[in-house]
């Protein structure tokens, strides 16, 4: 069976295929250069800005861990989960971005445990598989763990 | 001074007693009005802090709490404002006051919780961030509540055991206080072996969802004198303020902080920024207070409170709780009530509740968890998508 690829979420992260290019997308004003994500298309939330063109922007592929937890029991709907496979957790990160001087909450990449992370280590953007169905298979992002250069 | 008076205060017990909360409202209702020792009849003005997770639709709060005590022609207000509701209610009622729109107002909020993990309305709804939360992350509010404990962890050296610490320390005072749902002592140990609900937080560390009721008779100080109450609890203070851009720690439901690129963070936090808020209002300082009650979410966040109402240095907070100065006896108890972790969350009803708490212990009839000497307090809360709540009361 095939399924069709698609973004959980319409206009959050590039959907080009391949890990490398993989990015958030966010939104700049073009008066004031605040970023925001989830994007704002409407008006810039910088009180202080008169009120630019927002403009897409990919945001920065590496971050640093700000905080994170794991979710041992079954999250409630909307969250797709399938109800009588035993519950597997997963984790979840903040990612402070350094450029942006913002946080961006995802899940982990799968296999990565709390016990593997830290604040303040380097994690990066990739793409990931946030749950099938018949005929979907609903994509999003995941923090993984940047693997020391040898 | 803009000041209120308590005249009343009355709660329905928390449980999880699966009745209409209309009930519980009702129940508490009743006893702040004899508390107040006025009839439903003198009552002007009606204000109900809402409930949308299940008084919704159908049970608006203001009106469903006015018919449910018999339809007397009352103003009537209804406010939402998630965990802020209560404070809101308040505020609303002080404000009607102070504008001479009504002399007596009855504040009422009360829960019908459901089981389980708080859950955003159903359908499909991508343009509200707390469905997207769900729908994307799976984040619950444990999650969120675990990102803070675990930065607190690396940021301060907080330990499990200090959140342990805060669970023994408000079942203790739980334990004496009639209206709180869990009334037996709890060991840090017990807390160490609950199981672990979002990594480092276990069960006991993260508050539960519960049914319950409270409510509150306020009046102007000239009502209150010609009735008698000559000395009564006053409300100083209600701070209901927003987040300031950009926002630095990503709140509930969000799934990002602000960018801090246009503009740098502002000077304080947003929890800081609510009680600083309170504080300017009732020109009192932290030095001044007896008690606070304070939104203990998690066992951790209690210890973010503590800093943030400036009852110590920001990292201090697990040094204040292992000196003792916040349990029942020491320098500034903190959740003398038992807080959340011993009554478990009734949203609408909580920060009313924690208003109660403040009278009782201001007129020093708090029985066995009495702080002694109470002369002023604070409650603290924060509600989903930024709503400050804060009351100051003295006497």
């Amino acid at each position: 069976m095939t399924r069709i690829r698609r973004p959980v979420v319409a206009g959050w992260f590039t959907e080009a295929d391949g890990e490398e290019g993989f990015r958030l997308l966010g939104t700049r004003c073009s008066a004031c250069s605040a970023v925001f994500f989830p994007r704002e298309d409407s008006l810039c939330r910088n009180p202080a800005c008169e009120g630019g063109a927002l403009a897409e922007v990919p945001l920065s592929k590496r971050g640093r861990v700000w905080s994170y937890t794991d979710g041992r029991y079954r999250p409630p709907e909307p969250y797709a989960s399938d109800p009588d496979a035993a519950w597997e957790p997963y984790t979840l990160l903040a990612v402070e971005l350094e450029a942006e001087r913002m946080v961006v909450l995802g899940q982990a990449a799968p296999g990565v445990t709390v016990a593997a992370l830290s604040v303040g280590a380097e994690v990066e953007v990739v793409p990931g598989i946030l749950s099938e169905d018949a005929d979907t298979t609903w994509t999003t992002w995941h923090w993984r763990p940047v693997q020391e250069e040898r | 001074m803009n000041e209120v008076a308590v005249l009343g205060a009355g709660m329905h017990p928390w449980g999880k007693w699966g009745r209409s909360f209309i009930e519980y409202g009702t129940a508490a209702a009743g006893a702040a009005l004899a508390d107040a020792g006025i009839s439903r009849r003198d009552v002007r003005s009606v204000v109900g802090a809402g409930s949308v997770r299940c008084g919704y639709p159908g049970h608006v709060a203001g009106a469903a709490f006015a018919r449910a005590l018999g339809w007397q022609g009352a103003r009537v207000t209804s406010v939402y404002a998630a965990c802020a509701s209560g404070a809101q209610a308040v505020d609303t009622a002080r404000a009607q006051i102070l504008a001479g729109i009504a002399e007596v107002v009855l504040v009422v909020g009360a829960e019908s919780a459901p089981k389980g993990f708080f859950a955003p309305a159903g359908g499909d709804r991508p343009d509200d961030p707390d469905w997207l939360r769900f729908r994307l992350l799976g984040a619950t509010n444990p999650a969120y509540f675990a990102l803070y404990a675990r930065r607190r962890m690396a940021l301060h050296g907080d330990t499990t055991d200090d959140f342990a610490r805060v669970k023994a320390k408000n079942a203790a005072a739980g334990a004496l206080n009639p209206h709180a749902r869990y009334r037996t002592p709890v060991s840090a140990g017990q807390v160490a072996a609950s199981p672990v609900v979002a990594d480092p937080l276990r069960l006991l560390d993260v508050c539960a969802t519960s049914d319950g009721g409270a409510a509150l008779v306020l009046s102007s100080m000239d009502y209150a004198r010609r009735h008698g109450a000559g000395d009564p609890v006053r409300i100083r203070a209600v701070s209901t303020v927003t987040p300031v851009y950009p926002t630095t720690e990503p709140g509930l439901p969000d799934i990002a902080t602000d960018s801090a690129v246009a503009v740098g963070p502002p000077a304080l936090g947003f929890r800081e920024s609510i009680a600083r808020a309170a504080y300017e209002e009732a020109a009192l300082g932290p030095e001044d207070l007896s008690l606070a009650e304070v939104y203990d979410l998690s066992t951790a966040l209690e210890l973010q409170w503590y800093e943030d109402l400036g009852l110590c240095p920001p990292g201090e907070g697990a040094g204040l709780l292992r000196a003792g100065a916040t349990a029942l006896g020491g320098r500034i108890p903190v959740n003398a009530s038992g807080g959340l972790a011993s009554f478990g969350e009734a949203v609408p009803a909580q920060a009313i509740a924690q208003v109660c708490e403040l009278t009782w212990q201001l007129r020093g009839t708090a029985g066995a968890r009495q702080v002694s000497g109470a002369r002023a307090g604070m409650t603290a809360n924060q509600g989903l998508f930024g709503h400050g709540s804060a009351v100051v009361a003295v006497r």
